[in-house]
């Protein structure tokens, strides 16, 4: 047993050591002034969904052909999808209304690994506070639709790989119809903008 | 299995085979022979079975066997909906499973399963607690998501839900009650059960 | 204290600060039966009188909006002066019935609810439930899969054992300076964990048979960086805390359990190694890769507060040997096994029961299969609950601010406790 009250002074000089290295040792400052100063963004961060778009027409640039396969899987059961019929009631490839429910959404990304088309991504928007809680929280198919741009600038790996694959299955799909046809234009390769 | 029936009396034993490849059988028995049986099995030299990990319910639904033939005599509980078809139901039961782990031998696990005669007022099997304090907690909450009776429980109250609770919400007929606040949400019939609930033009 | 102040003056005095809380004991004891309850203190009318042989006793409800519960938990305490007579845990605040929403979504969909039992430890709740249904269905795992495993849960063990000692400390009166030393450390294994899995807390990175995606390029070495920068906190934890005179003074002898004791409850994790009992699942069970790992299992042998919390620091010593092996070992590969199914996944009917050692004892899933897409049966053994068991015996005796302790040291999470 040593002299008493030499644990406590030894505790002080960590104490002490710990505030003078609180000026300049960067490993013992990890927060940042928010919102002047952010984290830099990480490329698998991940918040609430949004849909990708190509070109230019956010309404039919969609990629979502309405499926309800995220619909069914979520876990919250916080996406509504109907789909759009023409006027004659055949199905178009097409959702009418596409509704997630960001309230309920807890940011799993099952509805992200489940999409066979590549529709449906993560974003990393978080200042998302609204003073309507419930319709303020209800994001419309308008609220969710983003560019493929948006994509590649939150994920540019995955987003690289995405593309790589859609235009790989376009082309070998225009082979199979017409194998004289050019193949159709690749999605719109993006400029990288470099994270705000 | 041959060593428990040996050291206790009069036992009852089944052994439920697994359907799962690579996981343990397990064993029924008699809830008169439980408290026996666990003893036996937390003493005996060979398998030490001190540590009892998982306590828990499960909830077997009444099944209903068609039978095609005609059956005179009224088996009590025969339901005739169909002219030719007579429906028996075999009843349900409720399970309380507990896994043993051995912590002296390092060895594991054996299941134990103890089960009550029927779903609804036969349900008590014999409590472990006075043979292994942890399953305390476990027999509480599963006495109350699942309402079987542990006789000889030191403390049986409900564990997770409040004291006035009536229903028991682990059972596979648990019908939820309509009598709490709906988040309203794009989904149609969750939206309808809300309407019912909010004054008229609050619903959004 | 004036013998004839009566019930509603003492409460009210009481509050206001005015009587000496000794000033109760001093008093002359009138038997229990005569004392009307006590105002403001209205128990469950089903907690055991207490008796009465002990002179003036007081029924207090700790929690469940208490700062040293640790969350939404009651204690309905029996108090004779600042003595602990009985103690009995109430649960529930934070029941969501975490099963039954389970049984009724699909296998891969519990998946991030499980991220919500215990949330400081999300990944190794994730590998508990694969592990479980990988038992059950039979899926083999990638090798690197197993490596991403070990680091991620060995990671959440080094976080959440900073963390609880910190808690434990902040219990005791350090003020917060501790705990905010482990949240630095923390918020760096975050950064880790979010940079890998997409999210820091509610990671939902494990699937059926691998991992969801693999390491980012250059993840593996800001993992190493992280594992060499971590001694030197622990050295500066120890430095801080461990030969503290008032620490020592408020955890050797405080709260003992006794290992039979602890056996016989179903205690797991560090308390029961704390009472001098080997008993680690990562050895035990050998699950994962842990027998190509060298790492020993610290014990306790007082199983007081303070071994508690030596065994924690000495397992995140292990768990930076562990990791220093892991990644040194990780090979290239697969994260996911092709056979594994994301959708449609009905493995046949059956049971199995998976466990593994969580940083707070053994969790452990139990599943009943019928061959559905959703689980017949689905249990969750949370070792925070059952390692609530013993909490009334090793308060027992000690005074209200040692049970504040106790519990900090037991390390729940009300999320697990109460699913």
């Amino acid at each position: 047993m040593s002299l008493l009250g030499v644990g406590l002074l030894k505790g002080m000089v960590e104490t002490a050591r710990n505030f003078v290295g609180s000026y300049h040792d960067p490993s013992r400052l990890t927060t940042v002034q928010y919102p002047e100063e952010r984290l830099a963004p990480k490329e698998n961060a991940r918040n609430f969904p949004f849909l990708v778009y190509d070109g230019a027409d956010s309404e039919r640039g969609l990629r979502c052909v309405a499926c309800k396969i995220c619909e069914k899987e979520c876990p919250p059961q916080c996406i509504y999808i109907v789909l759009e019929r023409d006027a004659k009631g055949k199905p178009q490839k097409h959702p009418k209304v596409f509704d997630i429910d960001i309230s309920v959404c807890m940011s799993c990304q099952i509805c992200v690994e489940v999409c066979p088309f590549d529709a449906i991504k993560m974003d990393t928007e978080f200042e998302l506070s609204r003073a309507d809680r419930f319709g303020g929280l209800l994001l419309r198919k308008p609220d969710l639709a983003k560019p493929n741009v948006h994509y590649h600038r939150l994920h540019p790996t995955e987003a690289a790989e995405v593309d790589a694959r859609l235009a790989a299955e376009q082309a070998k799909a225009a082979a199979k119809a017409k194998p004289a046809s050019p193949p159709p234009p690749k999605p719109a390769a993006p400029t990288i903008a470099p994270a705000a | 299995m041959t060593r428990l029936a040996a050291a206790v009396p009069g036992i009852q034993l089944e052994l439920v085979p697994n359907g799962s490849p690579g996981n343990p059988a397990s064993l029924v028995v008699d809830p008169a022979q439980a408290v026996a049986a666990a003893v036996f099995l937390r003493d005996d030299p060979g398998l030490l079975l001190d540590h009892v990990s998982n306590v828990t319910g499960v909830d077997w639904l009444d099944t209903v066997l068609k039978e095609t033939t005609r059956v005179k005599q009224v088996i009590d509980g025969v339901e005739r909906e169909v002219e030719q078809t007579t429906e028996r139901r075999k009843p349900g039961y409720l399970e309380a499973v507990y896994h043993l782990f051995s912590m002296a031998r390092k060895q594991g696990p054996v299941v134990l399963r103890q089960r009550t005669a029927n779903r609804v007022d036969k349900v008590h099997v014999a409590s472990l607690t006075p043979v292994f304090r942890g399953a305390e907690f476990q027999e509480r909450e599963v006495f109350d998501l699942f309402g079987i009776v542990f006789d000889g429980h030191p403390d049986l109250r409900r564990l997770l839900m409040w004291d006035e609770f009536q229903d028991h919400p682990m059972r596979k007929d648990y019908v939820e009650p309509d009598d709490y606040e709906y988040e309203p949400t794009p989904h149609d019939e969750v939206l309808d059960k809300a309407r019912r609930h909010y004054p008229v033009g609050a619903t959004p | 204290m004036k013998p004839e102040l009566d019930e509603d003056a003492l409460i009210g005095a009481l509050s206001t600060g005015e009587v000496e809380p000794e000033g109760l004991v001093a008093g002359p004891a009138p038997a229990l039966a005569t004392l009307p309850p006590p105002r403001g203190f209205e128990l469950t009318p089903k907690s055991p009188a207490a008796s009465a042989a002990d002179g003036e006793v007081l029924e207090v409800a700790m929690g469940p909006h208490h700062p040293s519960t640790h969350g939404v938990f009651r204690m309905d305490v029996v108090l004779d002066g600042e003595r602990v007579l009985r103690l009995k845990p109430v649960f529930g605040y934070l029941h969501r019935n975490h099963e039954k929403i389970a049984e009724r979504t699909t296998y891969l969909a519990s998946m991030p609810y499980t991220d919500r039992l215990d949330y400081f430890c999300s990944l190794t709740n994730n590998w508990a439930y694969a592990l479980a249904v990988e038992r059950l269905a039979g899926i083999g795992v990638p090798e690197r899969a197993e490596y991403l495993r070990v680091i991620t849960a060995e990671l959440t063990r080094l976080l959440n054992h900073s963390c609880l000692i910190g808690f434990l400390l902040h219990d005791m009166g350090t003020m917060g300076t501790p705990l905010m030393y482990a949240f630095r450390e923390r918020e760096k294994i975050l950064d880790l964990f979010e940079a890998l899995t997409g999210a820091r807390m509610m990671c939902n990175y494990m699937r059926f048979g691998g991992c969801r995606v693999d390491a980012p390029a250059g993840w593996l070495d800001q993992v190493r960086q992280v594992v060499d920068d971590f001694p030197r906190f622990l050295e500066e934890f120890e430095n801080l805390i461990t030969t503290n005179e008032i620490l020592l003074a408020r955890s050797q002898g405080v709260g003992v359990l006794p290992a039979a004791l602890a056996i016989s409850a179903s205690v797991t994790g560090p308390m029961l190694r704390a009472s001098g009992v080997d008993y680690d699942l990562r050895k035990v069970d050998g699950y994962g890769f842990y027998p190509r790992f060298e790492f020993r299992v610290p014990l306790g042998d007082h199983g007081d507060v303070y071994d508690r919390y030596m065994v924690r620091v000495l397992e995140m010593r292990e768990s930076l040997h562990i990791l220093h092996q892991a990644l040194r070992d990780i090979p290239d590969g697969p994260v996911l096994d092709p056979k594994a199914k994301l959708r449609n996944f009905r493995p046949k009917p059956g049971e199995a029961y998976g466990r593994l050692e969580a940083p707070k004892g053994e969790l452990g899933f139990y599943l009943i299969s019928d061959g559905g897409p959703n689980p017949y049966r689905y249990r969750v053994r949370p070792p925070s609950l059952i390692n609530l068991t013993i909490l009334e015996d090793m308060c027992r005796g000690h005074t209200v601010a040692d049970a504040v302790v106790i519990l900090g040291s037991v390390d729940i999470v009300l999320g697990e406790v109460d699913r």
